[in-house]
């Protein structure tokens, strides 16, 4: 392997850890350090507001159900993708990643075309079925399933690739049937992939916000998710209880973070 | 690492099926359909799903930008306001795509090739702007460069604020799409050249950077794609002043809080297409490499 001289090397790691120490790095210490200005007392109190317990509260039921749609989906559709050959698969493939390169504001904007109540595609009959989408829990589940859909399948389609058949071909002709051999084969060996996918989503759906502010008419206790009273109480002149939530979507974030680095390498060494 | 993280994992799904002509008579090795009675039953209500959650979505906005005909994309677009958004959109991200391709590669080098203490918590926090939410992604940034920056950098509310978010929030693309190419890279070549009297700057121009070139256009599309459907890290930190800082984003969602649902989805579709032509090329480009082997 080539080596830089001294003096280029010097420069390159000043320029990478520079560049990411004043775009990333002190701003979100900044963060931290801000909410706790005043002491613990602000995050305390922040906490102890019922509109901030519910907004907390929904975002996590939101996220759960979010993430365990898209975990079954997801195992689903990459199991069907790596192991089976069907018109259309290559389409398929391509299609699934569209929700990470569409804007979130466009995610909310096509599920209201469909689920409004007033004039969408579903929405007066879903509506007169009793089920309300746009602007209550269901619409913002879609939007957040819809915007965090491809990050399970991203993990657990290079590792199904990469283990190949060999091993569910033996345990079927050993007389395994297709429950088993995903439960004692094909599963064992994807595990952590579906953990980093499933924690990667958890990251993805806590802080989901244009596409949820579309579908979401922002009242608070009701559809008012953490994100989303961020953004209202900063604007609202309260910004050290916005930056309490705020510090708590950090640490949520990170922990995941931390979580991916942690495990990643055992697995792959 | 967790290039998956930032969505840009290179990935081939399934083993390429045979292409060219089959030889003679012989039978297909892989026949077109393998899905079993099971499977099929699973493709199905998979496809169901999809199609409620995003397919039919989507076509929802290419139908009702297109109910209103040519005239109605015209229309929106002629309206200064909203081609000033576009127009700063398209160059924000432009900038920041050349911003990223420079630093993106020089991160990516210094993981990959430097050893210094601290190396592994650079790597953890390059991914700290796709794992953080948009909306605190704005309010961190307002720290250290919104009103009250302790290094006296006001930028909130400038056209600044716009290029400072979309790099924020494309950090993570170039470095991880490029990263781990740089791994893999087999040293015996640039040794070879080095020992031929190669200079290492010619090492670099003619040996790694022509091998890091698929990756670094595929992270640069990536983030390009992500900047200019960039919304909720502007939200606080760039006011979405029009002419000044307001986004196309921005600008859809004030069409949607106006009800006029016509103009949010002419001018969604054009975000749309970009989107399409990225993922096209994204695939190009994984088939081009592919081939290489």
């Amino acid at each position: 392997m080539v080596e830089v001289s001294t003096p280029t090397k010097w420069a390159l790691r000043l320029v990478a850890v520079g560049y990411v120490f004043f775009l990333v790095a002190w701003p979100t210490g900044l963060l931290a350090t801000r909410t706790f200005e005043g002491g613990v007392s602000n995050l305390v109190e922040t906490l102890a507001d019922p509109d901030v317990q519910s907004a907390l509260a929904l975002t996590g039921r939101v996220a759960l159900l979010a993430v365990v749609i898209n975990l079954l989906f997801g195992v689903t559709i990459s199991l069907l993708l790596v192991r089976y050959e069907f018109p259309g698969k290559r389409a398929l493939s391509a299609l699934i990643d569209l929700p990470l390169s569409v804007s979130p504001v466009v995610v909310g904007l096509s599920l209201v075309l469909v689920y409004n109540s007033r004039d969408g595609w579903f929405g007066p009959s879903l509506s007169d079925a009793g089920v309300d989408v746009i602007f209550h829990t269901p619409g913002l589940v879609m939007a957040t399933t819809f915007v965090a859909l491809p990050l399970v399948i991203r993990e657990i389609v290079p590792v199904l690739t990469e283990i190949g058949d060999d091993q569910e071909q033996a345990a079927r002709s050993l007389g395994a049937n297709a429950r088993q051999t995903f439960w004692r084969i094909t599963l064992p060996s994807i595990k952590w992939a579906v953990v980093y996918g499933v924690v990667l989503a958890t990251a993805r759906s806590v802080g989901e916000f244009g596409a949820v502010k579309v579908v979401s008419n922002n009242i608070s206790g009701q559809t008012q998710t953490a994100t989303l009273m961020v953004e209202e109480k900063y604007q609202n002149f309260a910004q050290d209880q916005a930056y309490a939530i705020a510090f708590l979507l950090v640490l949520v974030s990170i922990a995941c973070l931390v979580i991916v680095a942690v495990l990643r390498p055992s697995s792959e060494k | 690492m967790s290039s998956a993280l930032s969505g840009a994992t290179i990935d081939t799904t399934g083993p390429a099926s045979p292409k060219g002509r089959r030889p003679g008579r012989a039978k297909r090795t892989t026949p077109r359909n393998t899905l079993t009675g099971g499977a099929g039953l699973g493709l199905g209500i998979t496809m169901l799903w999809f199609s409620l959650l995003v397919l039919l979505p989507l076509s929802a906005i290419v139908a009702r930008a297109a109910a209103g005909g040519w005239d109605s994309y015209v229309n929106v677009l002629q309206n200064e306001q909203t081609w000033a958004a576009v127009v700063l959109t398209v160059r924000s991200a432009a900038i920041v795509t050349v911003l990223n391709i420079v630093t993106g590669t020089i991160i990516a080098w210094v993981l990959v090739r430097d050893r210094f203490p601290g190396k592994a918590i650079l790597n953890v926090i390059i991914d700290v702007p796709f794992a953080l939410p948009t909306i605190v992604a704005g309010l961190v940034l307002l720290a250290l460069y919104g009103p009250n920056s302790p290094i006296g950098l006001d930028w909130a509310f400038t056209p600044n604020s716009v290029l400072l978010a979309f790099a924020f929030v494309t950090l993570p693309f170039i470095v991880r799409t490029v990263q781990p190419v740089l791994e893999e890279l087999d040293a015996d070549v640039e040794e070879a050249a080095a020992s031929l009297g190669a200079s290492r700057f010619t090492i670099f121009r003619r040996i790694i950077l022509p091998s890091l070139f698929p990756a670094i256009i595929a992270g640069a599309t990536l983030s390009f794609a992500r900047a200019i459907s960039e919304f909720g890290s502007l939200v606080l930190l760039s006011g979405s002043r029009p002419f000044e800082t307001e986004v196309a984003s921005v600008r859809i969602l004030s069409f949607i809080e106006n009800g006029s649902y016509a103009s949010a989805a002419a001018l969604a579709s054009v975000l749309l297409a970009v989107a399409l032509a990225v993922i096209v090329v994204l695939d190009l480009v994984q088939r081009r490499v592919a081939r290489r082997g």
